[in-house]
């Protein structure tokens, strides 16, 4: 029973950003599949121009309402790399605190609001807030106690505020730090339920291609030798090992899509994907033991290709941050904090700051004239690098449903798309250009 | 209201923006099961599919930088009672307008920077135009200020709604609420040598954030757009008196009100 379908989700929800999708299926085979970027283009490069550099990490926060302390961490390194600033180990360690957070709320935004409701056949959480509220209120306190991270150490989680060049602008309270450990112990039961409830839900099968050559999806992600990457490490590539920070930027091919008004990335193995699921199949070796105890319960293997299972990698992920933040808060308690000025630049010219943003590996880099303002811009942002792996595996799925009703491989379709958190604000604002 | 009788519904639309105001709102969601007890919410694109066409209450977040947005909110106009603008993008403009203010550049000249000599061409890039803040295409009946939107002021209005009580919008500017908050005024604040010079937009920027920037050790951008009746003159004297260039005084003005600072400088935004 071959079929004709056309499909076309028009305004996809329960996404962050604006897109479509279009697949048309001609006699039970795939003619037609995009995932269409109907953002509308904000021209950050157009912003930035000429102003001093000590605003641009606020200006690039307002890239993206979810993902804003990666952005503002990503800009304020860019800047001290171009500068020569040289930050202490409270402020690494401040910011490094935030990012966790940051990222851990975000996963449980994805997880509770925007994947839930498909697992269980409703179109929000509210229906479940309703019927089943203790339910529901575990992923809102997970997530709470994580936005309390960036509040404390940011001033507020969308678009924090303290973090800026050479510094931080303002300090935590010890007993603010102490608070946050203990609700943060107590995320782990919280998070042992969210894992329950979302293992109880099958995770669809995902077609391996038997073709060796295409076979291999190629993960990037950040790594480092010690920890599991958050705020440092180097662009690595699961499938050609070490890229350099300085080599990446030329790794990564961006280009302008008829359908989208965000690039696609490619390298020269073609697409790649980045985000929870390629941190952990490129660094499964560094994770604390709480998130290693996580993947034994969800029955997860390393590495694994299919994209839904990058749902289980953020839940995991969350064991694993949830473990480093109580680490972190440690450490900084552990020494007393301590008043310090911002650090003083002692150069000006180019300079890149690359962090683990909760959807993947996020770029910025300037240039910044002797006068402190900034000349060019380029970043690079993980949703724009997956919307070709997204395309490329919708392909390779479609074919392996398109005998259910017209209906469900639409909502399918969605799930799938879903899975890979695409935050497509992000992804229509970025750039790469040199003002004259 | 089309509902009185029952609970009025309300709609989340989100423009040209970064949806941080949106995230405001779900991060409050713990307050959701009260809340819907005495609103229905039909329309909120990020966390929901939508349920219904038929809304009293909309909420915009973002600008308008599209012909395709121009189409939009003025569908919404007709459909709604009542319009809010959400977050700076939507009020004021915001960052979206934000240019430099010596040398504004045209919308096709930005394009060709982003995107390329084609840009013009591209299906989904041709219709963009200069970004703009809801109100220039729109009647708006209520504001909700801030970079993103604070919490409190959306639950406050919120609450005014559901007892049919008239928002208000805060008209202070923010150094009451930095005074309220015990904070040290930051033209007062000693600084490191190497420091650029601190900028500080509260006196002639509206309150209602109970001046967070500050409070967290930073300084006023002015996200929520100028108070009535501001004294920009005496405001751009008090930034030079503490080392600012007349160029580097105007451009701390142009990051949050760019789109306010070009109307007055050309008397319209072009394409408008």
């Amino acid at each position: 029973m071959h079929k004709n379908h056309s499909i076309k989700v028009d305004g996809l929800t329960r996404v962050e950003g604006h897109g479509n999708i279009v697949v048309n299926i001609k006699k039970g085979r795939v003619e037609e599949l995009r995932l269409e970027i109907i953002e509308s283009p904000r021209f950050f490069e157009v912003m930035l121009k000429g102003r001093h550099y000590s605003e641009a990490h606020h200006i690039m926060s307002r890239i993206c309402g979810i993902c804003a302390v990666s952005h503002t961490s990503a800009s304020v390194k860019a800047v001290e790399d171009a500068m020569g600033i040289r930050i202490s180990r409270q402020t690494r360690l401040l910011r490094e605190l935030a990012l966790c957070g940051e990222t851990i709320q975000s996963h449980i935004l994805h997880l509770y609001f925007m994947v839930l409701p498909d697992l269980l056949g409703q179109g929000s959480l509210l229906p479940l807030l309703e019927s089943d509220p203790k339910t529901a209120k575990v992923g809102l306190s997970i997530k709470k106690t994580a936005g309390e991270i960036c509040r404390v150490i940011g001033g507020r989680l969308v678009h924090p505020i303290a973090i800026i060049p050479g510094g931080m602008a303002h300090l935590p309270k010890i007993k603010e730090l102490k608070t946050l450990r203990k609700d943060l112990k107590a995320s782990f039961g919280q998070l042992d339920q969210a894992l329950e409830l979302f293992s109880g839900f099958s995770i669809p099968d995902f077609p391996e291609s038997n073709d060796k050559l295409t076979a291999k999806k190629e993960f990037i992600s950040l790594r480092t030798t010690r920890d599991y990457p958050i705020y440092h490490g180097e662009p690595y590539s699961s499938l050609s090992g070490p890229l350099t920070i300085k080599r990446y930027s030329r790794k990564i091919i961006e280009t302008t899509i008829k359908h989208s008004t965000a690039k696609h990335a490619r390298t020269k193995r073609g697409s790649f994907m980045v985000g929870a699921l390629a941190r952990i199949n490129n660094n499964h070796r560094r994770l604390l033991p709480k998130a290693r105890a996580a993947v034994k319960k969800a029955d997860f293997t390393v590495p694994s290709t299919n994209p839904f299972l990058n749902n289980t990698a953020q839940l995991i992920e969350c064991f694993h941050l949830t473990e480093r933040t109580i680490k972190l808060i440690d450490q900084i308690t552990e020494k007393g904090i301590t008043r310090e000025s911002p650090k003083k630049p002692t150069k000006y010219g180019r300079g890149t700051g690359i962090v683990e943003a909760p959807r993947g590996i996020l770029y910025h880099r300037y240039t910044i004239s002797r006068t402190g303002k900034i000349i060019s811009a380029n970043c690079m942002i993980p949703t724009a690098k997956n919307l070709g792996q997204i395309e490329k595996d919708l392909r390779a799925y479609v074919p392996t449903i398109i005998d259910l009703k017209k209906e469900e491989i639409r909502a399918r379709i969605e799930q799938m798309v879903r899975a890979f958190d695409p935050c497509i604000s992000c992804s229509s604002h970025i750039m790469k250009v040199s003002f004259k | 209201m089309k509902t009185s009788s029952q609970r009025p519904s309300v709609t989340f639309f989100s423009f040209t923006s970064c949806e941080g105001c949106q995230l405001v709102v779900l991060n409050a969601a713990e307050t959701f099961p009260t809340l819907l007890k005495h609103l229905k919410i039909v329309n909120f694109r990020e966390a929901m599919d939508p349920t219904s066409d038929q809304y009293d209450i909309a909420f915009v977040e973002g600008s308008i930088s599209t012909r395709t947005e121009l189409r939009k909110i003025k569908d919404i106009r007709a459909n709604a009672d009542l319009v809010i603008a959400l977050g700076a993008c939507a009020a004021i403009g915001g960052i979206n307008c934000l240019q430099d203010a010596e040398k504004p550049i045209s919308i096709k000249k930005a394009r060709e920077l982003v995107y390329g000599k084609d840009a013009g061409k591209h299906r989904l890039l041709k219709g963009t135009i200069k970004a703009r803040p809801v109100n220039q295409v729109i009647e708006i009946d209520h504001y909700l200020h801030g970079c993103p939107i604070s919490a409190e002021e959306l639950l406050t209005t919120l609450t005014d709604l559901m007892i049919g009580r008239r928002p208000t919008v805060v008209n202070h500017p923010v150094c009451t609420d930095c005074k309220m908050a015990g904070n040290i005024c930051v033209f007062e604040k000693e600084r490191p040598a190497h420091a650029p010079p601190m900028l500080c937009n509260g006196p002639v920027t509206r309150g209602g954030c109970r001046a967070i920037c500050i409070t967290y050790g930073e300084t006023c951008w002015g996200c929520r757009g100028y108070v009535d009746n501001p004294n920009i003159a005496e405001h751009i004297k008090t930034l030079l008196d503490h080392g600012l260039t007349v160029k580097e005084a105007k451009a701390t003005l142009t990051l949050y009100k760019g789109y306010e600072e070009l109307k007055n400088k050309t008397g319209r935004p072009e394409n408008a």
